[in-house]
């Protein structure tokens, strides 16, 4: 990527920023925040996204953006009240910033008809039209082009080549007056760049210059008058003065004849105005001698410069503000001092295919830890030998390198989160409802492998909460609600995972008709017993979902039945509570990363499998007595004063048809995602050891119960066991619901 | 010779950096008025390129304190805006900026400009 290429792409990151800021900035002048702060930081949002579209030519981004800051601008000053809906424009207005953004992006086409409509908008409250009258799409005007369009430098000088044959002879006087001096302005300079137009005869006049005690060294005296020959039009001499423009006396005007003969020494000419502003003694007309010693004099100069204010300084010379030196200085001890062209910045960017590659390393780092280990666990070393626990300490090492790596790559979950406030926006309004999402935990971070495939789900999640969970305002307002629905997405770590919840306070679901839909699709039988748990889950199964129950706005062709498979193969799970007249709340639930796992290794009918750490509450050995029978497969185990019920991993994988006794194995007490208990019986622990995990899916294929595979120290194959698809396969067909029931009985 | 630039927008900073160091400045960035003033007391610079529209110390505020900083006051200023009307253009000056650069700048005009205000 070559370096343009490269701003370009930092450009459009900053964009996200930027337009998450904007909308930020435009939620909080929403719920009533319009400090001037909060304003100004919208309108700078929207200023930026100009200013580098412009710089790469993103013509039709920079004239939706120019419009957009306009009004901003008004807004800033004061001269338009941001009430309500005007907000509620400029938040849709954003989402139009948006899609220019993306389609610049991609360099693909936004809109039009929708970025008129809201053009026409925009300038409509920009003249004070509150009710916008879709006027005629204004064409921007032509010398909108001129100031915000791209074009390349109107003038190009080449440096290597002598000026073109003169066309022309002018005559340039020029008169700084003391503001020029004071802005920092030097007229030497400007004779300079005249001396690029063309061949120059410069003449100083200071005949103004006053005796030395009546001189003001911050006055102005001198006068120049320059001969000429050059090619370029008025315009571009006038351009070299461009910057001193009312701050000097300046007449041009053009010779009859082009007298390109007399040469100027410019050195000479530029070191005399170097110097001329604080010494007038200096010659009084420039002879250009053949000898003199440019540099000698502009060093002198200088050395004035820097010894003295300077003599064109403006105004008596003040103290130097005292709080400019230490307080600045104090203001910022964390960075190094004086270095050149230092940059601060906090963060350093990186491929993340470096970060990917490391990950995969210390993966392997992992793996031959472990191998290493056993290896020496295997030759008789004690564990209180050097080597041992010079194994541990490497162990612990290892460990602390793949977090830290994993922690690079982790990400909040804010960039998935930052796009939905648009989303819930266009679905309200599609769906004529009104909706406010509140979010919570943007700030939960997850590693990116996880947060890349976040989206969807809760894209898909959001849209159902809308589309079938919130009811319309009139049905609100009928069943005793606020018109206005309240859909909550919410990101937390619990149990070593994150979960995503998506909570509407809508009319929950319609069990009758989902029970009556899988019916007629033929999923349940007639007269199936469902509870209401089982009714709601229904919504999950293969088919339930089709185009006809599902509008474009929820599924876009898609079931939860996809939504539910690809979150599984994630390793993760998505479930349903509802409340008839309450609401809905789906709750996904995704290993917080998908490279590694904490993980109790264990022996199941001679197969060494793996059950994550995070699943298990506790390890135990069960007395006889403890055991109870519970039907001809059914079994109980006592814990404290409750029961859990007894699965056999063995059995339920199919590895062997009769269960062990469990009071010959041990027993790992497991909590499932739903916070019930169950209890997984194995022959015999292994130990706890950190998996690299690698896809079974990619690899061989999915099997219901386990989440993925890893390779052990020894070199072989274990499965990772995923505890609650095992448990689910257990529970069928027809479960409790809380497995603490039992207690009762 | 050394530019100090300063700029809210990473994009914009960027492609300062890039323009001027191809065109064999060294350079100097702030992310807010506030921040140039703190690193042109630490760095100083020969010329200061800034933005307006920041947070925290805007560009006039920035200029008005460098000019009445002793230190500094004859320190060129080019300002760096995509706002080309005079308005800006005029409070920019009377804050005490040397110059300008209206922005979407080409980096020859860039260099052009700096050449104007600094030896």
């Amino acid at each position: 990527m070559d370096e343009f290429e490269e701003i370009k792409a930092t450009f459009f990151q900053e964009c996200d920023e930027l337009l998450a800021d904007l909308e930020s900035g435009l939620l909080a002048m929403e719920s009533g925040g319009r400090d001037p702060e909060t304003v100004n930081a919208v309108f700078r949002a929207v200023h930026s996204v100009k200013g580098g579209a412009g710089a790469f030519g993103l013509e039709p981004l920079v004239r939706y953006a120019h419009v957009f800051e306009t009004l901003m601008d008004e807004i800033r000053a004061g001269r338009i009240e941001a009430e309500t809906d005007l907000v509620r424009v400029l938040l849709r207005a954003a989402d139009v910033l948006a899609d220019h953004v993306s389609a610049a992006r991609t360099n693909g086409q936004a809109d039009d008809a929708a970025s008129a409509a809201m053009v026409a908008e925009l300038e409509a409250w920009t003249r004070g039209e509150a009710a916008a009258t879709p006027a005629e799409a204004v064409a921007p005007a032509a010398d909108d082009e001129d100031d915000f369009g791209f074009k390349p430098a109107a003038v190009s000088f080449d440096f290597d080549t002598p000026a073109p044959a003169a066309a022309a002879t002018w005559r340039v006087t020029f008169t700084p007056s003391p503001a020029l001096y004071a802005k920092a302005n030097e007229p030497g300079l400007l004779l300079r760049e005249l001396a690029r137009l063309g061949t120059v005869t410069a003449e100083l006049d200071d005949h103004q210059i006053p005796p030395l005690d009546a001189l003001d060294p911050e006055g102005a005296y001198l006068t120049w008058h320059v001969t000429l020959a050059t090619a370029a039009d008025e315009t571009a001499i006038r351009e070299v003065f461009e910057f001193v423009d009312g701050d000097c006396d300046l007449h041009i005007e053009r010779e009859g004849a082009a007298s390109s003969s007399c040469d100027v020494d410019i050195s000479a000419l530029l070191a005399a105005a170097q110097a001329a502003p604080g010494e007038p003694a200096l010659p009084q007309a420039v002879t250009a001698p053949d000898d003199i010693d440019i540099s000698a004099l502009l060093a002198a100069a200088k050395a004035d410069v820097a010894q003295d204010p300077p003599a064109a300084s403006p105004a008596p010379a003040a103290p130097p503000i005292a709080r400019a030196d230490p307080a600045a200085a104090k203001a910022a001890p964390a960075r190094p001092a004086a270095s050149e062209s230092q940059v601060p910045q906090s963060t350093i960017r990186v491929d993340p295919e470096r970060i990917d590659r490391l990950i995969d390393l210390v993966g392997e780092l992992v793996i031959n830890q472990a191998m290493l280990a056993q290896r020496v666990a295997a030759h008789g070393f004690a564990p209180s030998s050097d080597i041992s626990m010079g194994l541990d300490e490497l162990e612990q090492l290892t460990r602390a390198i793949q977090d830290g790596v994993m922690a690079i790559r982790a990400q909040p979950v804010k960039s998935v989160f930052q796009r939905m406030p648009r989303l819930v926006r266009e679905v309200a309004s599609q769906t004529r409802k009104q909706a406010r999402l509140i979010m919570e935990g943007e700030g939960t971070e997850v590693d990116k492998t996880v947060i890349e495939r976040l989206s969807d789900p809760i894209t898909h999640m959001l849209r159902n909460a809308l589309d079938h969970g919130l009811e319309s305002p009139e049905e609100r307002i009928a069943a005793g609600k606020a018109a206005e629905g309240t859909v909550r997405l919410a990101a937390l770590h619990r149990s070593g995972r994150i979960v995503i919840e998506v909570q509407d306070d809508g009319a929950g679901i319609n069990r009758p008709r989902v029970r009556q839909i899988a019916i007629d699709k033929g999923l349940i039988a007639p007269d199936a017993t469902l509870t209401d748990d089982e009714t709601d889950n229904l919504i999950f199964l293969p088919g339930f979902s089709t185009a006809s129950q599902v509008s474009d706005i929820s599924g876009r062709g898609v079931g939860m039945d996809v939504v539910r498979r690809s979150v599984q193969a994630l390793g993760g799970r998505i479930s349903i509570a509802s409340r008839p007249g309450e609401g809905s709340t789906f709750t996904l639930s995704l290993p917080l990363t998908l490279a590694v796992l904490d993980g109790m290794v264990v022996d199941v009918a001679g197969q060494t499998l793996v059950v994550p750490l995070t699943a298990i509450v506790e390890s135990l050995r069960p007395k006889t007595g403890e055991v109870r029978a519970l039907g001809p497969q059914g079994a109980v185990l006592a814990v404290r004063d409750t029961f859990v019920r007894l699965i056999d991993i063995g059995c339920a994988l199919g590895f062997r048809d009769t269960a062990i006794r469990p009071d010959e194995g041990v027993v790992l007490l497991i909590e499932s995602e739903d916070g019930s208990r169950f209890a997984l019986v194995a022959d015999a622990i292994q130990g706890q050891r950190q998996v690299v995990i690698k896809s079974l899916e990619a690899n061989y294929r999915q099997v219901d119960g386990i989440a993925a595979a890893t390779i052990l120290g020894d070199g072989r194959v274990a499965l990772i066991i995923d505890v609650d698809a095992l448990v689910a396969v257990r529970r069928e067909p027809s479960r409790s619901p809380e497995p603490l029931s039992f207690a009762a009985e | 010779m050394k530019i100090l630039t300063v700029d809210d927008s990473r994009t914009m900073r960027e492609m300062l950096r890039m323009a001027l160091i191809k065109a064999g400045f060294n350079v100097v960035a702030a992310v807010d008025g506030e921040h140039g003033l703190e690193m042109l007391q630490e760095c100083g610079a020969d010329v200061i390129i800034t933005d307006i529209n920041m947070p925290k110390l805007d560009g006039f505020g920035f200029i008005e304190r460098v000019r009445e900083d002793g230190a500094h006051r004859a320190t060129p200023i080019l300002v760096l805006t995509t706002e080309s009307d005079q308005a800006k253009k005029d409070r920019a000056r009377r804050a005490g900026a040397t110059g300008w650069i209206v922005k979407p700048f080409h980096p020859d005009r860039l260099v052009e400009a700096i050449r104007r205000v600094a030896a």
